[in-house]
Formats: structure tokens, sequence, C-alpha cells
């Protein structure tokens, strides 16, 4: 039996290779995914590793991560505080750190370099080791930066610059005076390559300490190496006896940990996000696999009866089948595991596109993702084979010496009453969810929908009559016989015709619900900003990073301009969390109209006004102390005296601008929102605004459409990429209506033949199974469409309060109505150019 | 209804004094398979004129050919050498879209087997040819041809739904549907049991003698040829003997000579 499999599965090499593509696609992205994700954790991991030395002492309650947005404690080391650690036994060297939070690298062109993604870290020069005894930077070019107009880029970032050894480098300051200069003198990476798309700005201690440290001899932190034989702990412990008020020691291992946790989340959404998409490509694949091997078995039937009649046993006739899947499987998941590798390449270039470099040589096939790939990629192609190598088996011997092979098709009663039991049950547990299940309401709409789409799938025989009955009336009108004669070939095998159109429509169902809760969130966002954006202009840092003041300054001088409200955001611990606390000026309530539930919100001194959802949360009433720890260890004690509804201008806890001095950290601005005066011209105002904030391109002045804009932006662009995942989804679709249709032109090869001799040209043979295979697509995107329209609609009742507004993405839909008639054409090049050079009369003489 | 004329056999080149018009012509026809020792000669120099308004057997022992002659005359094969004629046109150097059209318009065709498109009804079926034309059915002509097959009550059925003999009739008022100038019949009696067969070819016949139809037929059943006006017999690819309004037993007694003929060429290389 095994010959006859292999002999088979020769016998059909374009088949193998069709009906394997969409397992190759499948696994290939899967382990592409694996292979990625794998890469990049290794490349943070040598980067945080690589760059911790064996112990740090730090300013108390401060997440270096949180770095820059929770605000910059103003704490510091003096350098006797350094020699008192040093001459500690433990301690082998201590070295001065200074970190300035926020800095941002301007190209030689005026532009940002970095910015949006991976973080820009500024730094000082010192050569204390990491925890492995190894160097942390290692310098590419030049050397390294001394005295205070000196500075080191890591190599991609002076390359994106634009910037050669002895240029002058733009730099901003986040706090102070924000123009700055220093001349280039080298080039450095971190110690095993790359940076993960970080900028580096490196200086001097001299240096950094004039920019971030109004040029005193102090530090923000030290590094600490242990002697010979101490460990981690033992460093720690000893160094926190002697760190100074406000500091902390802590190992390496804690600071790596740290980093890895937060890295870890963000690393972790990537992983779980692309994972996602892996898996619906898997499935895809796994439903055309279904399909190719149910053709297959109805185009064999004969074979395998003349099998039976020969004295096969059931059984061996089924196993033949799964042996030929397995073999197929496992050469498909081998490509597909090496074409994964070359994905991981293009992902790994996608990434660094958008600034997160991955370095090469952490793209490796690692044996777990080797053993992932196969065994999903065995496991589902058996899975899907195994309903068709059933059937192979139940042909009945007789069926050999039949003159035609008719798979009369079943009944589909029985599908339609579990398909509908299945859809009333997707349908209750998605109720559930909207009017309150226990758990998150989305999950419960998930999981409905998961069965949604598995039910509509099964039963889109039924459900796509309609569908195809529509096609083919309008087909017949446009087009004549060859368009009735495609609806008619459509509507021949519904199970085949619906199982090819569910791999399409499982994509597009995706697609539509994205779109409608991409939709409705850009809906919500305008109302929002149209409700409570009541500024004129807006100033923000593009990625909500606190600027220098002195931007604020520059725009209270321009004519026109009668309110300059500024608001920084800050991080504060309060009852074990980390909450976010807006320093708001006296204007804040001359622009925004907050709803004060009770008490007031003119904040005095240590005030302060919170959110009723805060409130209600931690218990709070009027008079209540609200006792907040800031970064660096700083306390603030203030009173709750108002309460309001919560809103989208503020932050939970709001105080009085100034207290932020108070909480020991340095005054910056994240938010700044200006009223024009009475009478004056907005374009004017507009443009001297721009004018102003224009030699700092970090920030940018948005007015209310410009605003909802930027925020729309991030939606859209979150969409494309999920649009972009998706599309591998709708390729492999593709691969399964070509299949379907070159496996249904072998099929009905005499047919072709005798439409030939009958008088059908090539051109209306090829237009017949273009309009075949574009009936196959319509229907997979009407399923797909329609179902991802009721998901989405159902979704986004349950994100109602974040959601508010429902929009439809209409003209979207018939974009992708329309992409799917283009996928049907194109799909169909390869039959229908196959069908056309038959040779008309050996279709006719084909048994 | 009569059909059986005796009549003399007649050698096919001396033909009749005044030249009846002919439906379609080859002359000098050859078709070569393969090429060196494989060579393989299905024709190998065929002069035929058939004549329009008759019914025409080509009969011949398997091999002989006259399955290749018929697809070069039907404009489905392109013969290696030698010039085919249909309804006066030429097919030689015809594009495959010209070669599409003629078929479509100016020949019918019933094969052996597999003539309907199973997703059509029998209307749907009949009318296909029309409708790959663009041309509107000839209501008048159409009920006459569905009468004559006497499917009036069948139309809407489907392949499946239908006997045999009954697809074989569907098949031949399809071939009909369009007035082709030729009807070309590939064994159509071949799959179906006597009965079926006899309806098959009556309604042949009467298409000649009542509608003025030319239809030419391979076949190998003396039955089936003793219907027609001419059998012309071909063996190794030539055109060996032809007799006028035959009947079953000479047909049979030409079929037995011409036997023992090709086994004896084939007895002595």
């Amino acid at each position: 039996m095994f010959k006859l499999t292999l002999r088979n599965l020769l016998a059909r090499k374009v088949r193998l290779v069709m009906s394997g593509l969409s397992i190759v696609l499948g696994v290939a992205f899967l382990s592409g995914v694996l292979v990625f994700s794998n890469g990049l954790s290794t490349t943070f991991d040598g980067i945080i590793y690589g760059s911790t030395p064996d112990g740090v002492v730090r300013a108390k309650d401060f997440a270096e991560f949180d770095a820059g947005y929770s605000g910059t404690p103003k704490n510091v080391v003096t350098p006797e505080a350094i020699a008192d650690l040093e001459a500690l036994p433990e301690v082998e060297r201590a070295d001065g750190d200074i970190a300035g939070f926020g800095m941002s690298l301007l190209a030689s062109d005026g532009t940002l370099v970095g910015g949006t993604g991976a973080p820009t870290l500024a730094f000082n020069y010192h050569d204390g080791p990491n925890m492995d005894g190894g160097s942390i930077l290692e310098l590419d070019s030049g050397h390294w930066p001394e005295g205070t107009d000196e500075i080191v880029l890591d190599t991609g970032a002076a390359e994106n610059g634009d910037y050669e050894l002895g240029d002058e480098v733009q730099l901003l300051a986040p706090y102070g005076e924000i123009e700055q200069t220093a001349t280039l003198v080298g080039t450095a990476e971190f110690n095993g390559g790359g940076t993960a798309g970080a900028t580096l700005l490196i200086f001097s201690t001299e240096g950094a300490q004039e920019l971030f440290l109004n040029g005193h001899d102090v530090y923000n932190r030290v590094s600490l190496t242990a002697a010979d034989g101490v460990s981690q702990e033992e460093l720690a412990a000893a160094a926190e006896k002697v760190a100074p008020d406000g500091f902390e020691a802590v190992t390496g291992d804690k600071v790596a940990d740290e980093s890895q946790a937060a890295i870890g989340e963000f690393l972790g959404i990537v992983k779980i996000f692309l994972l996602i998409f892996a898996g619906i490509a898997v499935l895809v694949g796994g439903f055309i696999i279904l399909n190719t091997f149910s053709i297959l078995v109805a185009q064999r039937s004969r074979e395998l009866a003349l099998m039976r009649a020969l004295g096969a046993a059931r059984e061996q006739v089924t196993r033949s089948v799964l042996l030929e899947a397995l073999v197929l499987s496992f050469v498909a998941s081998t490509i597909g595991i090496g074409l994964g590798w070359l994905l991981s390449r293009g992902l790994a270039a996608l990434f660094r596109a958008i600034g997160l470099d991955i370095a090469g040589n952490a793209l490796d096939l690692t044996a777990s993702a080797v053993i992932v790939s196969y065994v999903v990629g065995v496991v589902v192609t058996m899975v899907a084979a195994y309903v068709p190598s059933r059937r192979a088996g139940r042909v009945a011997p007789v069926a050999a010496m039949r003159a035609e092979s008719p798979h009369a098709p079943a009944p589909l009663g029985r599908r339609a009453t579990v398909g509908g039991a299945l859809l009333v049950v997707g349908a209750a547990l998605a109720a559930w969810g909207v009017v309150g299940a226990p758990g998150p309401d989305a999950l419960w709409v998930g999981i409905g929908a998961v069965i949604w789409i598995l039910t509509v799938a099964v039963i889109s025989p039924i459900l796509g009559r309609p569908v195809l009955v529509g096609c083919r009336a309008v087909f017949g009108r446009l087009f004549g016989a060859p368009g009735r004669l495609a609806g008619e070939n459509a509507l021949r095998d519904p199970r085949r015709t619906g199982a090819t159109a569910s791999a399409l429509m499982i994509g597009l169902a995706l697609v539509s619900t994205i779109g409608v809760l991409a939709a409705s969130m850009n809906e919500s966002i305008d109302d929002l900003v149209d409700e409570e954006f009541t500024a004129d202009y807006l100033v923000q840092s593009v990625n909500f990073m606190p600027f220098s003041t002195t931007v604020g300054d520059a725009l209270e001088d321009v004519d026109g301009v009668s309110v300059v409200s500024r608001q920084q955001w800050v991080g504060a611990r309060y009852a074990g969390d980390t909450e976010s606390v807006a320093g708001n000026d006296a204007a804040f309530t001359d622009v925004y109209d907050l709803e004060v539930e009770e008490g007031r919100i003119d904040l005095q001194g240590p005030e302060a006004f919170v959110y009723d959802d805060f409130a209600e949360e931690h218990d709070l009433a009027l008079g209540d102390p609200l006792d907040l720890t800031f970064p660096g260890g700083s306390k603030l004690q203030l009173e709750v005296v108002g309460i309001v509804k919560s809103s989208e201008v503020t932050a939970p806890i709001n105080v009085p601008l100034e207290q932020i001095e108070n909480a020991g950290l340095t005054r910056q601005d994240t938010s700044i929102s200006i009223l024009m005066e009475d009478g004056a011209d907005p374009e004017t105002v507009k443009n001297d605004l721009d004018d102003a904030a224009s030699d700092v391109p970090i920030v940018a002045v948005y007015d209310k459409e410009g605003f909802s804009d930027s925020i729309r932006d991030q939606v859209n662009q979150l969409l494309y990429i999920i649009y972009g995942l998706l599309a591998l989804a709708i390729v492999i679709a593709v691969f399964g209506i070509v299949n379907t249709l070159g496996l249904s032109v072998i099929e009905r090869t005499r047919e072709v033949g005798l439409l030939r001799a009958i008088g059908m040209s090539r051109r209306r043979l090829r237009r017949m199974i273009t309009l075949e295979s574009v009936a196959i697509a319509v229907l997979g995107a009407v399923l797909g469409l329609g179902l991802g329209l009721v998901i989405g609609v159902t979704l986004r009742e349950t994100l109602k309060d974040d959601l508010t507004s429902l929009a439809l993405p209409l003209s979207q839909l018939v974009v992708f109505l329309v992409i799917a008639v283009v996928v049907g054409v194109l799909a169909a090049v390869v039959p229908s150019i196959r069908a056309s050079r038959m040779n008309v009369l050996e279709a006719i003489a084909e048994e | 209804m009569r059909h059986h004329r005796r009549s003399g056999k007649v050698n096919l080149m001396t033909s009749a004094p005044h030249r009846p018009p002919v439906a379609a012509r080859a002359v000098d026809l050859r078709k070569v398979y393969g090429s060196g020792q494989s060579e393989v000669h299905a024709l190998a120099g065929v002069t035929v004129d058939l004549e329009a308004g008759k019914f025409t057997a080509i009969m011949g022992p398997s091999g002989s050919g006259k399955s290749t002659l018929m697809h070069c005359l039907a404009a489905l094969d392109t013969p290696t050498s030698g010039t085919v004629e249909v309804d006066g046109t030429s097919l030689s150097g015809l594009s495959d879209k010209a070669l599409t059209a003629l078929r479509r318009d100016r020949v019918g065709f019933v094969f052996q087997a597999f003539n309907l498109i199973p997703t059509l009804t029998a209307k749907e079926n009949i009318l296909l040819p029309l409708d790959l034309a663009g041309t509107k059915p000839d209501q008048a002509w159409f009920d006459m041809v569905v009468d004559a097959v006497g499917l009036r009550d069948r139309l809407g059925h489907r392949p499946s739904e239908m006997s045999g003999g009954q697809q074989q009739r569907v098949a031949c008022a399809r071939a009909l549907a369009s007035k082709p100038s030729i009807v070309f019949a590939d064994e159509p009696t071949g799959n179906l049991d006597s009965t079926s067969g006899a309806e098959v070819l009556s309604f042949l016949r009467r298409s000649v003698d009542e509608f003025g139809q030319t239809v030419v037929m391979v076949t190998h059943d003396a039955v089936a040829a003793s219907y027609c006006d001419r059998v012309i017999f071909l063996a190794d690819g030539q055109v060996v003997d032809a007799i006028d309004n035959p009947d079953r037993e000479q047909i049979l007694e030409h079929m037995t000579a011409l036997q023992t003929l090709v086994a004896a060429a084939a007895g002595t290389p």
C-alpha cells in the first residue's frame, strides 16, 4: 500500500504542489513568526543583560522604563557618595551614571531621528563592565567623547541622521534650553551588536552633567561592579547600607528582570498578535487541504473502488489516503519551515523600517520552532484529511464498474440542522456577553464569533445558495451562455464551492470585523474630540513625551493668543499602583469645561481633584487625604477637594502644576492648550503657532480636526498592519480557489472538450472559468463581510464604554467586495489558461 | 418509413456524370502521428466528397482512420497535409477562433457519449450553440426539431434525469438546432441498446429526408450504416470502397472482404 501511495503522489505532481502550497504558506507564516519572536527576545535579552552591571544604586520608586513619561526625579548622587560605595570591600568599582530622559536627536536636515518607536537613550560614557564582565558598549569608529561638546551616536542613528565624524549634531533637550549641539566624534553599538532600534546619545560625564544636571558634579545613578567572589545579593546588601537618602541598591539581575518584564509585555503582545495571524493562516490552509482531499477522493473514486474490488480493506483505503496526507504534510512543512526562516527576515526588515532593529544572527531556526511547525503542519493536514479519507474507505467496490463516477451529493439537511443549532449557540454566547457574562464581555462574543465562523464555513453550501443563484442570474444576463454555465458550475457541487469560499470567508470576516471596530473607534474619537476638545489649539509631542517648557514660552508670545494652559503628566504611586497625575495650571479651567460632581476644582496648594471612577475605586470622598509617592521617592500629601466626571482631557488625579516641582520632579510640559483672542484670524494664529513650534520637531500644533486626525492615523496604522497580516490568509485562500478550479477543470475535461467542439471559443471558455472563480470569491466575500459586520457590531456593543459610537465602514466593504472579484479573476488565470489550451479531441476522448 | 434503397456498388472515383452539391470535401488528406520509426499514417491520402442532403456512413476496421477523417472534416483536428473544405470554406490556415466559429455555426456534432452539459436542461443544451453564437433560435425550426426527436415533455429535464437514448436524441436535436451545413455523428448509437439506437438513427434519417440535412456518421455497426444513402469504407488510412443505398447484407459482405484484405496485408510484410 505504501508503494501505491507514493506512486499516487508522484503521479499527481501538479495537484500535489497545489494542495501542498496552502500548508507551505501556513507553516511558513507560523515558523516565521516563531523564529522572529525568538529573535526579538534574544535581541532584547542580549541588550538588557549586556548593558546591566552587577548592581545599581538608583533613585527610589523609579522604574527606568517609565522614565521620561512619569517625570524625571531630581535626586542626585555626589562623587563623595560614589567614593563611599567604592570603598566597600564588596565593591570592585563604582561608576557614576547620568541618564537624560526625553532628549531627541535631529537629523542634519532638521527632522526627528527615531522618536516614535524605540526610545532615545542619552547617558554618559564610562568603562564599567556589565554583569558578565564584558564591556557595555563597543566603539565602531572614532573615539569616546571628552569635554562638554562631544557626542558619540550609535552607528544606525549616525547613518539615519546623515552625520559624519566631525559634524555638528543637533539635539533637543527635554528641559531647560532646548536647542543643543555637540560634535560627533565616534559611533558605537551595544556589545553584541545593534540597539534594537533605540537611539543612543553618548556624552562624556562632564558633557552629560552640563546638559542634564546644570553642570554640577553629581550623578543620578551608580553602576556597581562586585569584587571577586561577591554575589550580586551581597553587593546590593552592602551598598544599600551606604546608599544616600532617596536611593536604593538593587542587584543587576533585578534591574534586568524589570527591563525584561517591561519589554516582555510589549514583546508578548507582538508575539501573540503575530501568532493569532499565523493561526488564522494555518486554519485557512487546513480548510483548503480538506477541500483538496475531498475533491481528489471524489475524482479517484473509481480507482479506489477498483482497489476495494481487488480486495483492499476499507481501512487500507482510508489509511492510504491518510498516508498520502502525511507524506504531503511532511514535505510541505519542511518547505514551509525553510520559507518561514526567510519570512522571519522579511518581518525583521519590516520591523526595522518602523524602528525596531533585530540582530540578524538572532534569527536562527530553533529546535522548538521547527518542532512546533512540523507538529502543527502535520496535525492540521491529518485532521483535515481525515474526513475525506473516511469517505474514500466508504467507496463501494461496485463503483468501479459504473461508467460515470458520480459523487451523488448527500443531502445537506443534517448540516443545516446542526449548523443552525450552532449558530444559535454562538448567538446565545454573544448575547450573554453583551448583557454581561462573568469575565470580559468581548471574550464571550469572541468565542461566539469563532463558533459562528466555523459554522458558517460548514453550512456555506446552504447559506451560499442564494448568492450563487444571484451570480448565475447576473452572469447569465451580462455574459450570456458562458456566464450561465459558470453560475451552474459554481452551483454544481455546493460543498466544494462552499468549502473553497470558506477559506476566503474566514479572512474577510476578520477584515470586516476589524473594519467595523476601527470605523467605530474613529467615529468615537471624532465625537469625543468634538465634545471635550474645547481648546482652539493643542500642542503635544508626537509620542506624548514631555518637552521643555521653553516651547510654551515661545507660544505665549504669539499674537492673537489669549490663554496658554500648561499641563504636565507624571506617574505616582498610590495604594500600590502607578497612577497618572496631571499638573494643571490655573488657566486649565478657562479652557476646559469639566463636569464637577462634588466640591471644587480651583486648586490651591496641596489639593487635588480626582475622577469619579477613581474616587469610587479607592473610596475617596471630599476632604480625604491623598498621599502620592513620586519617582525619586518624594511624597506629596494632598487633600481631595473635588470630584469630576472622568474625561479625556486630563488624568485621574489632578494637582496644581507647581506641585510637580514640590514632588521633586523636573518641570516639563506634556500638553499645552491654547485659546485665541476673540476676533483673531484662526489661520494666522495657526501659522504663527506652527512657526513658534517649528524649531522643535517633536511637538506639533493641532487644531480640532488635526488632533482627531493624528489619533485616527494611529488607529489606521494599526488597521493597515492587521489588514496586511490578514492579506496572507487571503493569499492562501486564493491558492485554495486556484486548486479547486484546477481540479474541477480536470474533472470536467470532457465537458470542456464538448463545449469547445460545439463552438465555444477559447476566450469564452476562459471567461466561463473566470466567472466561476469570481462566483466563489464573491460567495466568500459576501459570507465573510456579512458575518464580520455582525461580529463587529456585536463586539462594539460590549466595548461601548470606549467605542461610544457605531460606524459601519460601508465604502471599505465595497472595496473588499471589489478586491474579492479581483481575487477571483486572478485565481482563475492559471486554471482557465490550462483549460483553454486543452486539446479538443483529447478532451473529448478523456475517460 | 422506408429507407433501404438498393443499388449496385459504385467506385468512388468514377462519380456520377453531373456533380452533386458537396457539403464537405477532403483532398489528398494525410495525417501522420509520431515520427521516424514510430511514424503512423492515420490518413494516407484520402480524397472524398460528402454530398449535401445525403446520409453518409464512414466505416472501417479500428485503426482505419475513420475517426481521424471525421475529426479533420469537422474542424476538430488539423491534417498534416491536404485540404479540407466545409460548406465551400477551406479550413487550411484558419485560426482557432475561425475554426471554433465554423464549428459553432456550420457544423453539428453527435458524439458517442457525454454529449450534454450536465448542468443544463435539455432545452438549454439544444440551444447552447445558438447561445454561444448569440443568435435567436428560429422557433418554428426548434419546434420541428424537438417534435421530430419526440422530447417536448423532456425539455426541462437535466441529462441525469434522462435515459441514454433520450440524451442522444437531445444531442441530435442540438446538432440540428443551428441548421448546420453538415452534421457529424461519431458512433452515435455505440452506447445504446438497439431500440434506442433505432430511434436515433431514424431521426437522423428523417432529418436528411424531411429537412434536407447532410449527415456524416462514423460507425462500425452494419445495421446503423444500412440507414445511410452511401457507405465509404476506409482501411489503413485510405478509401478502399464505397456503396450507394446499401442494405445490411451488402455492408457485411464488404466488411468481411475488407477484413480479409487487411489481414492478408498484415500477414505479408
